[in-house]
């Protein structure tokens, strides 16, 4: 690498022996990480375990750490030729041998791909879409000769994209609709891919709820599927206990949701916000453990079974052979497939999403709605401005649990099982994440984010592992760059003097 | 049976045990909340790493042949303590140290993003089955005996409470005594200040960190010696009553998280030893809730003022 510190345009001094030296601080902590965990692998076998090694593994890291880091400090002192003319080269070398197999065949494939240092080819293409990140960067340092954007240059940059977005959603919203309200019928949209999609809904669904609690009003709720799990144990008790109808049993499981949120909220929403959201994982995982020991109510672990299928509105039922009543396909002289099912739960959780999306739109409107605004922004303000913070904040965080019970129920009535491990910590910060990556309060953000973090890896199943890896560090790396969120909407909804005039008045 | 004395002495000998590990990684919460007033979420993986370590230098040492189990302790500990306190460095360095100065929340959503990172950086580089261990030390001393009910003080409990004490004198002595320790106590009350007066925050905090991680990793052997199995997801429940341990003795407070360590302790062993076994997190969970309702501050803290 001692090719890399060449000579360069720009006229600064430049310390090569302070950067080796920063450059082998980070191989040293990198190793000290990698050791341990990375060089030894606990490996299960009968009585006991036993330890591989992966010193390779190790060795890899280091040096990528070293490499990297120095390319970092290049761009840093403003001295981007190298990388400019070493990312280029590495990143077609690297793209070649992944794509090797492709390209040359599966068995020249095979041997290239045992140059590459990692196994997990997911770890090889995020390496390369680094190499890429920083051949770009350095791209831009070298045209521009400046060094990388400040942090206030970059928020400006991407608070622009994020205005840019949002005016595009007028446009994107309808589009994606349309797209969502043909997809069931398009010609590739197979039992898989509906699978799918009803997931992802269902997750935008769950998104724009805890939107409402997190992104409208400002709070940190870490238990939103304690919410979830009470819609879902309260319409499959009432579906299989009292044999009640999924219509009748919805408005219920959204009310006891909203009651449960109400319950919990009322004592603890005058918390400060961080204690606030320790208080609501406490509340989320409380409520899971109850479910799963209060054995004769909602039958622990086992979880309650055989939970009704929807009708279709009351009317027909999405069965082969109907004793009493009528079957869908009868009803409408169709073929029967078990497909019009999965049509029909694809079309109900997108009305479902589309109320509450609705629902948000014209709440942000009301006093209620300009008043969560207000309180996320500076509490104490509205305090004194005779805004009652916990009543506000308690008709957030109830209407956000009651819009997760409907989901619940949703859950409950597809999968036709549940049982208290759909409702674990992961399940929140999953939703969680997707509100905070599509950026707080953008309800199209929660659209693209649930698309991105539960479709792709959903369809690509190799991702599916890393996929928590990816959670954690996107959530990290946000809040770093962009602590509004991907795409922030955080203008007040509605201005008292119009935009215009209200830029006006600032100095 | 749960009429006996000697039945009282078992929960308290298993409590204190417990309470000691809690007291332990509250102490990690306790400082970073302290120094920089935010919730490091992620500490209960710190402890969780601590433990994955100290099981694969067991199982080297095993390989290598040091069975002299004071030998093998010693350098399991150092192993985990040097191994681990880079994890709690990495970890202020990467995440926190930008966020310095950014809204509460921003911070909180951050260690949870770590705390999500390490838990499935661990699961997918050690799989996510349970890692069980051999007992290293077993017997212990009998300290009554009533009809035959025995109780008896494990050599392993020994150690863990003679380990902790000596760890947490150690500690107090380097807050109360060293420069570091005046440093830390600077930046606590004012970081600016202590800027201006020439204490170098940046490393305070660091270190504030590295020793967070040290004494969770010790915490994270105790668990690996005292239960024999871990797994990927020990930090989660973990790190939620070191912190609610924390927060019962006062965050912020030192000797408040040491004591509110004992207390999580004491209250789920004689929750599991009375009432039930399955709902002694819950227990745990609601003292969290209403010492956060009702008295913030927890045992020793000082009342936080907010400042508009």
């Amino acid at each position: 690498m001692a090719a890399k510190t060449s000579a360069s345009p720009a006229g600064r001094p430049f310390d090569r022996q302070a950067m080796l030296k920063e450059a082998g601080a980070t191989g040293l902590v990198i190793f000290a990480l990698a050791f341990g965990l990375l060089g030894f692998r606990t490996l299960d076998v009968p009585g006991g375990i036993d330890i591989q090694y992966r010193f390779g593994d190790v060795a890899a890291a280091v040096a990528i750490g070293i490499v990297g880091r120095i390319a970092l400090i290049l761009l840093r002192e403003r001295r981007p030729l190298p990388v400019l003319l070493t990312a280029p080269p590495l990143a077609v070398v690297l793209l070649v041998v992944l794509l090797s197999k492709f390209l040359f065949g599966p068995e020249t494939g095979a041997e290239l791909m045992r140059f590459l240092p990692f196994e997990s080819l997911v770890v090889m293409w995020a390496i390369l879409i680094v190499i890429v990140v920083l051949g770009l960067r350095a791209a831009r340092v070298h045209t521009h000769m400046t060094s990388v954007m400040t942090a206030e240059e970059r928020d400006a940059r991407m608070d622009r994209i994020g205005a840019k977005v949002q005016r595009a959603a007028r446009l994107l919203g309808p589009l994606l609709l349309g797209i969502a309200v043909v997809f069931p019928f398009l010609p590739f949209a197979d039992r898989r891919l509906l699978d799918i999609g009803i997931l992802v809904v269902t997750y935008i669904m769950l998104g724009w709820g805890l939107n409402i609690v997190v992104g409208l009003a400002g709070l940190l709720d870490l238990g939103y599927v304690a919410f979830y799990a009470v819609g879902a144990y309260s319409f499959a008790l009432l579906a299989t206990g009292l044999d009640v109808s999924f219509w009748v049993a919805l408005p219920f499981a959204g009310l006891m949701a909203a009651t449960a949120g109400v319950l919990l909220g009322f004592p603890v929403l005058r918390l400060r916000g961080d204690y606030l959201a320790i208080v609501t994982l406490g509340f989320g995982e409380m409520i899971r453990i109850i479910l799963l020991n209060w054995y004769e109510f909602t039958n622990g672990p086992d979880g309650i079974s055989g939970i009704p299928r929807p009708s279709f509105f009351g009317l027909a039922l999405f069965k082969r052979n109907v004793a009493d009543g009528h079957a869908f396909h009868e009803l409408f002289g169709l073929e029967f497939t078990p497909i019009h099912r999965i049509i029909f739960l694809f079309y109900l959780i997108l009305a479902l999403a589309l109320v509450v999306n609705i629902f948000t739109m014209r709440i942000r409107k009301l006093p209620v709605g300009r008043a969560w605004e207000a309180l996320r922004e500076d509490e104490t303000a509205c305090r004194s401005l005779g805004i009652n913070p916990r009543n506000t904040k308690l008709t957030a965080f109830g209407i956000g649990a009651m819009f997760g019970g409907f989901a619940g129920s949703f859950f409950a009535t597809r999968q036709g099982f549940i049982s208290p491990e759909s409702f674990t910590f992961i399940e929140s910060a999953v939703i969680l994440a997707i509100v905070v990556l599509g950026g707080f309060g953008s309800q199209i953000g929660v659209v693209i984010a649930a698309i991105l973090l539960i479709g792709l890896p959903e369809f690509f199943r190799e991702l599916q592992q890393y996929r928590m890896l990816a959670f954690g560090m996107a959530m990290v790396l946000i809040m770093i760059w962009r602590p509004a969120g991907l795409l922030a909407h955080r203008e007040p909804t509605i201005r008292l003097f119009g935009k215009g005039r209200a830029k006006e008045a600032e100095p | 049976m749960q009429n006996t004395f000697a039945y009282f002495l078992d929960q308290l000998i298993n409590g204190l045990t417990l309470g000691s590990i809690y007291g332990l990684i509250a102490i990690g919460y306790t400082m970073v909340y302290g120094i920089i007033g935010m919730i490091n979420f992620a500490h209960g993986e710190i402890f969780m790493i601590g433990a994955f370590i100290s099981i694969i230098t067991f199982l080297i040492l095993g390989l290598a042949g040091i069975t002299w189990v004071p030998l093998a302790l010693l350098i399991v500990l150092i192993a985990a303590m040097m191994l681990t306190s880079v994890y709690g460095w990495a970890l202020e360095r990467v995440a926190y140290r930008p966020l310095r100065g950014s809204p509460r929340l921003a911070a909180l959503i951050t260690a949870i993003g770590m705390s999500i990172f390490f838990q499935n950086y661990v699961q997918l580089l050690q799989s996510a089955r349970n890692k069980p261990m051999q007992p290293v030390i077993s017997g212990g001393v009998e300290v009554m005996r009533e009809g035959d009910y025995v109780v008896s003080l494990g050599y392993m409990q020994g150690i863990i409470m003679v380990l902790t004490i000596v760890l947490m004198a150690i500690f107090s002595l380097m807050i109360a005594r060293t420069t570091l320790g005046r440093a830390q106590r600077a930046c606590e009350q004012d970081r600016d200040m202590a800027a201006l007066i020439g204490v170098n925050v940046d490393r305070t905090i660091s270190l504030t960190f590295v020793i967070g991680a040290t004494l969770a990793s010790v915490a994270g052997m105790m668990f690996l010696l005292y239960y024999g199995v871990i797994d990927f997801f020990i930090g989660f429940l973990a790190g939620i009553k070191a912190f609610t341990a924390a927060v019962l003795g006062g965050i912020g407070s030192l000797p408040g998280a040491m004591l509110g360590g004992l207390l999580i302790g004491l209250i789920e062993a004689f929750w599991s030893g009375y009432f039930t076994v399955e709902y002694k997190d819950v227990a745990a969970f609601s003292i969290l809730v209403l010492v956060l309702i009702f008295r913030p501050t927890g045992l020793l803290g000082k009342p936080d003022i907010e400042k508009v």
